[in-house]
């Protein structure tokens, strides 16, 4: 990754750099365009740090009728254009780009509509995830996707990265509590796809463009379902001596049709560094630890919290520990979620993976980071959605060491073969970005990859939306509709007999 | 050529026979009509005589490992067939996909029309994105596919997805294909998410409410804590067409539980003390529970044997009863509510009023509505999707034309403008 070839400037794009912010600010008035380049800093990059660029220009609609006539300007002009949320990305999605308008959602900043009787919320998409349960939970109700970083990331980028969080396998991904949105094409078009009702009319355009990364469509208004918080959760910490004993019993869980709110696994360096952290009081002679909570009705949550305890007992746990208040459950929690900055703490830089694989090869594939991590010389820890299967290695390295960065991306890119090659993915809930872009051939064939790539000719047929994202190699759209001819007539002469 | 050829048509037992197929038809310019089953054959526009693509050769279970809630099939397996392996462990498919055969009047070999069973494929569940009560909860087809394997129009083999849970690894077509009746690629493999099944279900039925005192009930019982996995209103007729008419035929509003049994008793207890003083209320357990379910799921009230026009409308859940009564001051129509009213079946009295039912549902808050029953005639005349306004219209066709550049697959079912 650390060759990572974007596109090629367009050098008629960057000759014209003056006339085009001035057609911005004719459109977007007063502060709403940035081209300064001491104030343009803010933006060179998004969470996946390594990789700066300053854009050519930035600009901050805050209508529709900007957005689109921003949209309609670059697609009549053939100018790239880079959308950007929060910037919380951590595959570089948001990464500008030297001779494009990045375009920053974050004056959509606003709750449009509350609807209880039809439990769903209308936001703008510069609305914090956590802003949308703020804005309901008065009234006792949520929204169910968390990502991690659910204080600073928008609603729009979840929708953009179809983002998950601890609770997804009982609750599901965006793609799941989305219902409507508002976009705006390459073209100026305003287009509204689902509503208030949960059933697509036509082709699954909501699906398609959740989760595209930027790549089809600008995102103007967002529709979410709301759902009303379970009267109780309780968690259950065990530890185990071996990670196949865990996984065992993660398995056993899902077995007994029992699907916890959370499930999360943590290996020996990952509980070490954050009870080091943290002092959340985790056992640190065991090689997994498991965190499940079940929510529900509190006649249910205990219900489950013995049944969890038999199976975790069964499978040769050394400390069940349940949480007999909020408190204690939130000290269970506190470890798992500042595993990202003790591994910061233990480690002058570290690089999140995010792979996802099947559940039952996880000792396989711990087995496997282990001899990479002997292989590179560097360390790993690992956190694990374990319920879904979605892998969170923190390879530890130190950029002031010459090489260190590229020995870490080449440990990662291994962890990520991987994974796809025991039948699982390259990213889980991160997304391709840029940093994940170079190894899609690892997954998919050219002709899968060809495919995706004319959902996109379908919507931004020059690629202009968000270029060198993705797609290893953005092909021509012309070159992609070309049927193959031979002899005069379409290939494939063999014709069955009727 | 493994293609197995019929005097009308392809029955591929392999994905390679399906890219045959397809491969043929694309030399051909020939249009190819793909079903599993055929039990949804009868809805959407009446397509020009087109080769048969029967996919009920290319059947069953390739992947199944209860642990990891995941199963793959064949496009044509039976979904009688998937749903007995599933609950041989203990699990289920969370959508509950509708079964149409009964309202469409399509029999089944060796069955009466009506009489239960279970029509259907896996592949035409996600064709169509099939759901069922648990809607409100558990989403529908395209929330629960993983990954897909399908031949497009380019007679071209392409994949999506995989068979994990958390995916965000490039476009997701697998939704793509939820909902897209065979007009952009023919499905030859599905994975899906499974679920543990509810240990056990009770439903709450509430006798006697008004279609608008019902909404209130309906969405009061779904803003509890209570997980309510089924919430449906009959009104006063309706109820004695499902279960045999052991539900009598007062009007009923039936409110679903299930999971554990304790927590199921409690979670009803709950709904009953929240909502006893809205009219006579009384629990309903299995197997009548179940029975009452598959009759609401199976749209039972209208499958009369008849052809009269069917309306499937999928709109903001408290709008319903508004549009239905705005409805029925100006034509005459039966309706019923599932999905606390997100879904609405209307039975018009003889001609489906297509502008009619659309406009008052664009004006209670939209949504769409969909005309699975008619005669081929009203089915001509009568856009039976949704018609989409002119620019995702034109998004429409683009995407259709990436899949399908020459048209050949189930043309014209959709949108038959595009032609």
């Amino acid at each position: 990754m650390s060759g990572l070839v974007m596109p090629k400037p367009d050098a008629e794009t960057l000759r014209r750099r003056a006339g085009i912010v001035a057609d911005l600010r004719a459109i977007v008035p007063g502060e709403g365009v940035v081209d300064a380049v001491n104030e343009m800093r803010a933006f060179e990059t998004d969470g996946l740090t390594a990789y700066r660029q300053l854009p050519m220009v930035v600009v901050l609609p805050q209508t529709v009728d900007q957005v689109s006539r921003i949209m309609k300007y670059c697609g009549g002009h053939n100018i790239r254009v880079v959308p950007r949320g929060a910037g919380t990305s951590l595959s570089g999605g948001a990464l500008p780009l030297e001779d494009a308008v990045l375009l920053v959602m974050s004056r959509f900043n606003r709750i449009l509509e509350v609807d209880f009787p039809n439990r769903v919320v209308v936001a703008q998409p510069g609305v914090t995830n956590l802003g949308i349960t703020q804005a309901v939970e008065s009234e006792g109700f949520y929204y169910a996707p968390d990502p991690s970083s659910q204080i600073a990331c928008s609603i729009g980028g979840n929708v953009a990265e179809n983002s998950g969080g601890v609770h997804c396998l009982k609750y599901g991904l965006t793609a799941n509590n989305l219902l409507g949105v508002e976009i705006v094409l390459i073209t100026g078009e305003v287009l509204r796809l689902g509503g208030r009702h949960l059933d697509a009319e036509g082709y699954d355009l909501l699906g398609v463009l959740t989760g595209s990364e930027g790549l089809l469509a600008v995102v103007t208004e967002i529709t979410v379902r709301i759902l009303k918080k379970p009267e109780t959760a309780r968690a259950l910490l065990i530890g185990f001596p071996t990670s196949e004993q865990a996984g065992q019993c993660v398995a056993d869980i899902i077995g007994h049709g029992i699907i916890p709110g959370g499930m999360e696994m943590m290996d020996r360096p990952a509980i070490h560094a954050a009870e080091d952290f943290v002092g959340a009081g985790y056992p640190l002679d065991v090689e997994a630890l498991l965190i499940v909570e079940l929510d529900g009705p509190g006649v249910e949550v205990d219900h489950l919290i013995g049944l969890v305890q038999e199976i975790a007992a069964r499978n040769g746990s050394t400390t069940c520990r349940a949480s007999r208040d909020e408190a204690e459950r939130l000290s269970f929690w506190a470890g798992r979620k500042a595993a990202f900055p003790a591994a910061g703490r233990i480690s002058p830089d570290y690089y999140c993976m995010d792979g996802t694989i099947p559940r039952k090869q996880l000792p396989r594939v711990l087995a496997g980071m282990r001899d990479f991590s002997e292989r590179y010389g560097l360390r790993v820890a690992n956190v694990f959605h374990a319920g879904d299967g979605n892998l969170h290695p923190l390879i530890l390295y130190d950029a002031n060491v010459p090489g260190e960065l590229d020995k870490a991306e080449r440990f990662g890119a291994d962890i990520l073969r991987l994974c796809v090659a025991v039948g699982g993915v390259l990213t889980g809930e991160h997304g391709v970005g840029v940093e994940k872009r170079d190894l899609m051939p690892e997954m998919f064939t050219g002709i899968d990859l060809d495919q995706q790539m004319r959902v996109k000719c379908a919507f931004d047929p020059d690629h202009l939306l968000n270029p060198g994202k993705v797609f290893p190699q953005l092909r021509r759209c012309a070159e992609l509709g070309r049927m193959h001819v031979s002899r005069g007539g379409l290939a494939f002469p063999e014709i069955p007999r009727f | 050529m493994q293609v197995v050829p019929r005097m009308t048509g392809f029955t591929p037992a392999t994905p390679g026979d399906v890219q045959s197929a397809v491969e043929w038809a694309l030399s051909q310019r020939a249009p190819l009509e793909i079903f599993g089953q055929g039990s949804k054959r009868g809805i959407g526009h009446p397509q020009e005589a087109g080769r048969a693509l029967d996919l009920s050769l290319l059947s069953g279970v390739t992947l199944y490992e209860p642990e990891e809630l995941v199963l793959s099939a064949r496009a044509g397996t039976p979904l009688a067939e998937i749903e007995q392996v599933l609950a041989d462990n203990g699990q289920e498919l969370a959508f509950d996909p509708i079964d149409y055969s009964s309202l469409l009047g399509v029999r089944r070999e060796g069955t009466a029309l009506g009489e239960g069973g279970r029509g259907g494929t896996i592949g035409g569940a996600l064709a169509a994105n099939l759901a069922g009560p648990r809607r409100i909860k558990a989403g529908a087809a395209r929330d629960h596919v993983l990954g897909i394997a399908a031949v497009s129009g380019r007679a071209e083999t392409f994949k999506s997805g995989g068979r994990v849970v958390k995916n965000v690894t490039g476009y997701d077509l697998s939704k793509l294909m939820a909902g897209s009746w065979g007009t952009l690629a023919v499905v030859t493999d599905v994975t899906f998410k499974v679920l543990p099944a509810g240990e056990t279900e009770t439903t709450l039925a509430i006798a006697g409410l008004t279609d608008e005192a019902a909404a209130g009930v309906m969405a009061h019982a779904m803003s509890s804590t209570a997980e309510v996995s089924g919430a449906a209103h009959l009104p006063q007729g309706i109820a004695a067409r499902i279960a045999g008419g052991a539900a009598g035929s007062d009007a009923l509003t039936l409110l679903r539980v299930e999971g554990f049994g304790p927590s199921v008793a409690y979670r009803i207890a709950t709904l009953e003390a929240m909502l006893g003083s809205a009219g006579p209320a009384e629990t309903i357990e299995e197997p009548a529970s179940r029975s009452i379910w598959r009759g609401i799921r199976d749209c039972m009230p209208f499958a009369d044997g008849s052809q009269r026009p069917v309306w499937r409308v999928s709109m903001a859940p408290y709008q319903a009863h508004r549009m239905v009564l705005a409805l029925r001051m100006e034509a005459g129509a039966d309706a019923f509510y599932d999905w606390q009213g997100g879904l609405v079946w209307l039975r018009m009295e003889a001609e489906p009023e297509a502008d009619l039912v659309r406009r008052l549902v664009r004006a209670h808050g939209g949504g769409h509505a969909t005309l699975v029953r008619a005669s081929p005639a009203q089915r001509s005349s009568a856009p039976v999707f949704e018609p989409q306004p002119t620019a995702l219209a034109a998004l429409s066709a683009r995407l259709k034309a990436q899949f399908d550049p020459m048209n050949i697959l189930n043309p014209g079912r959709m949108t038959p403008d595009a032609d």
